[in-house]
């Protein structure tokens, strides 16, 4: 063990001294522990670590091997930017729940068994809820218990088919699920569509992040969707299920990005549509597809967490989220737009930016294998993405008609997380070949194509004349969208009202049953039942207590309060242990 | 620098510059499209040249008049207070 530190241990006993440290050293200490995670997981050996037998079950903590690497670096690189995004709060809770949520995600990420991957599954729920609880208020702890019980009802979806996938092989280990599609892989695989935000199983998410606080936003948007990616390709590579799911999610998320009036939410849905391509690229299952997959989630986590910042800081500024409320920014905060603008190129993927090195091996990969329904599909949402995240978006929030809002650049913390993520964003765009050799499978891709090139900007260039020409059409109004939530939201009340009306008459009519029959009888019952009690139990009762009291008596009687005695009193104890341990026991 | 280039981006002083950029782009691109080798072509689309450009105004429109479509006349739009 000696020669494997789990990352998940720094970052959760990392945790427990953040209360504690205050100032500049506070502040080192919280980067120092990303700091260390990111040597740790660079520095990893793949194998099997931690292996045990606990209730005749074989667990083992930690399997090392690329592909839960390549999440662990991301993971790791991501969460030393968000406490540096995160590095002018002064209360400590959220930074203790942002330690806990990286550190149960990367045991996620680690986890050789399901009981294991469970344990910190569910400490990711947990610890990510006290995120968008921090926000305070009356919408954000309402959205944050609608996202706790939307993810403890997938836990226990998910440990259901976890049992019953044990029950019949008689192994916990986590691997790729074969065979016949059972009871047991559907829920297991529903418990992590769920966590992916597979409609309709998305609408926790784009419910809950833009509620969060603005610092909580920038972690959420980067883990839990991507460890659900992560065991997605982990157990259910090849499955022809998620192909579609993949290639409905990356539309869905995009047609509901148009008609989104909130900054976050309307990034919260592209992460919906992001995580499509990783989704139908795990689907696909071909090695080219899978690497697609991985590596479009490290970009992903990067540009995704840079807009969620850019976004972040127009909020913090301002204090305003609504595009019908906010434009004209980009005189007074121009780092921040240009910062936003490489996150926005990057998951346009334009040339040079991450997106167009990692996406596109999902497309080509869809290609390689004649899905050609599936290439026009994901393409055609890469044309919503630079329509909404590269123009809509910082058209309305930074430019557009002037609201004449005070505002300034965010604090020098936010802008320096903010250029970290854009560096690599524009690192991996240009020199994608350090990422490719993390990725699991060989690589056998090349990006930079003359044709590549001009069709990425053919369709980008393009959907941008679309975009003015018909920007009116595009304006953002005051409204909400319906999504699945609905179901839990609008469902509840009706559900409340059926607890309410008929089935609390029903309720009424039972319980007078039970007054005029049945009561009778049980107070007869209790009278008899009273009766022994005070003649047989209480006598004994009182025997006992009474002795005890006479006890204590003497036991305070000894009691002097002089310590010299007591000192005396233990003096003759040892002696007499010794004398027993001497005689007696041997 | 930074300060400049986003400047040209949102003033209004710009504007018509700003046009006749983007119409350039616009034109650049496909004329690079029309003049780039195409060695393997998978589908009937990746023959033509353009097309991307094409595709990408088409999703574009549709993706905006079907949402907004959906959104008011299939309801999926509500009042800020729908769910209070």
């Amino acid at each position: 063990m000696t020669d494997f530190v789990h990352p998940t241990l720094l970052f959760i006993l990392g945790a427990l001294p953040i209360p504690f440290l205050r100032g500049p050293i506070g502040k080192a200490y919280l980067l120092l522990i990303p700091t260390l995670a990111i040597v740790v997981v660079l520095t990893m050996q793949p194998g099997n670590y931690g292996a045990a037998q606990i209730i005749g079950q074989e667990i083992l903590v930690a399997k090392v091997d690329k592909l839960s690497i390549v999440f662990a670096t991301v993971f790791t690189i991501m969460a030393l930017i968000g406490m540096v995004y995160a590095l002018h709060l002064t209360h400590a809770g959220q930074h203790v729940a942002a330690f806990i949520y990286v550190g149960s995600a990367l045991g996620v990420v680690f986890a050789g068994d399901y009981l294991t991957l469970f344990l910190f599954w569910e400490g990711m729920a947990f610890a990510s809820a006290y995120l968008v609880f921090a926000q305070g208020g009356r919408k954000a702890v309402a959205a944050g218990f609608r996202y706790l019980m939307v993810h403890i009802t997938g836990g226990v979806v998910l440990l259901g088919g976890i049992i019953l996938h044990g029950v019949a092989t008689g192994l916990l280990l986590f691997g790729p699920i074969e065979g016949e599609m059972g009871a047991a892989a559907y829920l297991i695989l529903a418990g992590f569509t769920l966590n992916a935000a597979v409609p309709p199983l998305n609408a926790w998410l784009t419910d809950a992040y833009p509620e969060a606080t603005v610092t909580g936003a920038v972690f959420m948007s980067a883990f839990t969707t991507k460890t659900a990616v992560y065991v997605l390709a982990r157990a259910f590579p090849g499955t022809e299920l998620l192909v579609w799911l993949g290639a409905v999610m990356a539309l869905y998320g995009v047609i509901y990005a148009v008609l989104e009036n909130d900054c976050r939410r309307l990034l919260a849905y592209h992460i919906v549509s992001q995580v499509g391509y990783m989704v139908a690229g795990i689907g696909i299952g071909t090695e080219m597809a899978v690497n697609g997959a991985a590596s479009h989630a490290f970009a992903h986590i990067l540009y995704k967490s840079l807009l969620f910042m850019g976004a972040g800081a127009v909020i913090y500024v301002t204090g305003r989220r609504k595009l019908t409320e906010l434009g004209g920014l980009y005189r007074t905060m121009p780092l921040t737009v240009a910062l936003y603008m490489v996150g926005a190129f990057a998951i346009s993927a334009f040339p040079f930016f991450s997106g167009f090195v990692t996406k596109s091996m999902v497309v080509a990969a869809a290609g390689q294998d004649h899905r050609a329904l599936v290439v026009l599909a994901l393409t055609m949402a890469s044309s919503g993405t630079f329509l909404h995240t590269g123009l809509k978006l910082p058209y309305y929030m930074f430019f557009g008609s002037d609201q004449k809002l005070e505002a300034r650049e965010p604090p020098r913390n936010m802008l320096v997380a903010m250029g970290m993520a854009a560096v690599l964003c524009i690192a991996i765009g240009v020199f994608p070949q350090p990422l490719y050799a993390l990725l699991p499978y060989p690589v056998d891709f090349q990006p930079y194509t003359g044709v590549h090139i001009t069709e990425s900007l053919g369709l980008l260039m393009f959907t941008a004349l679309g975009f003015v020409l018909f920007l009116k059409s595009l304006d953002p109004e005051n409204t909400i969208s319906i999504d699945t939530d609905w179901f839990y939201r609008k469902g509840a009340k009706y559900f409340m009202w059926l607890a309410e009306k008929p089935l609390a008459r029903y309720e009424k009519a039972v319980s007078n049953v039970s007054e005029t029959a049945v009561l009778p009888f049980l107070h007869g019952a209790a009278r008899t039942g009273l009766r022994i009690d005070i003649a047989g139990v209480d006598a004994v009762v009182n025997g006992v207590a009474r002795s005890i009291l006479g006890g204590g008596g003497a036991l305070r009687r000894l009691q002097t309060g002089v310590v010299t005695h007591y000192v005396l009193a233990m003096i003759v104890g040892l002696i007499a242990a010794i004398v027993v341990f001497a005689v007696a026991w041997r | 620098m930074i300060e400049r280039v986003v400047d040209f981006f949102g003033d209004e002083r710009y504007a018509s510059q700003r046009r006749r950029l983007f119409y350039l782009v616009l034109v650049l691109v496909v004329i690079a499209d029309f003049l780039v080798p195409r060695e393997h072509a998978e589908y009937l689309w990746d023959r033509l040249p353009g097309w991307s450009a094409v595709y990408g105004f088409g999703s574009c429109v549709l993706l905006i008049f079907v949402s907004k479509f959906l959104g008011h006349q299939g309801g999926i739009m509500r009042r800020e207070d729908y769910y209070d």
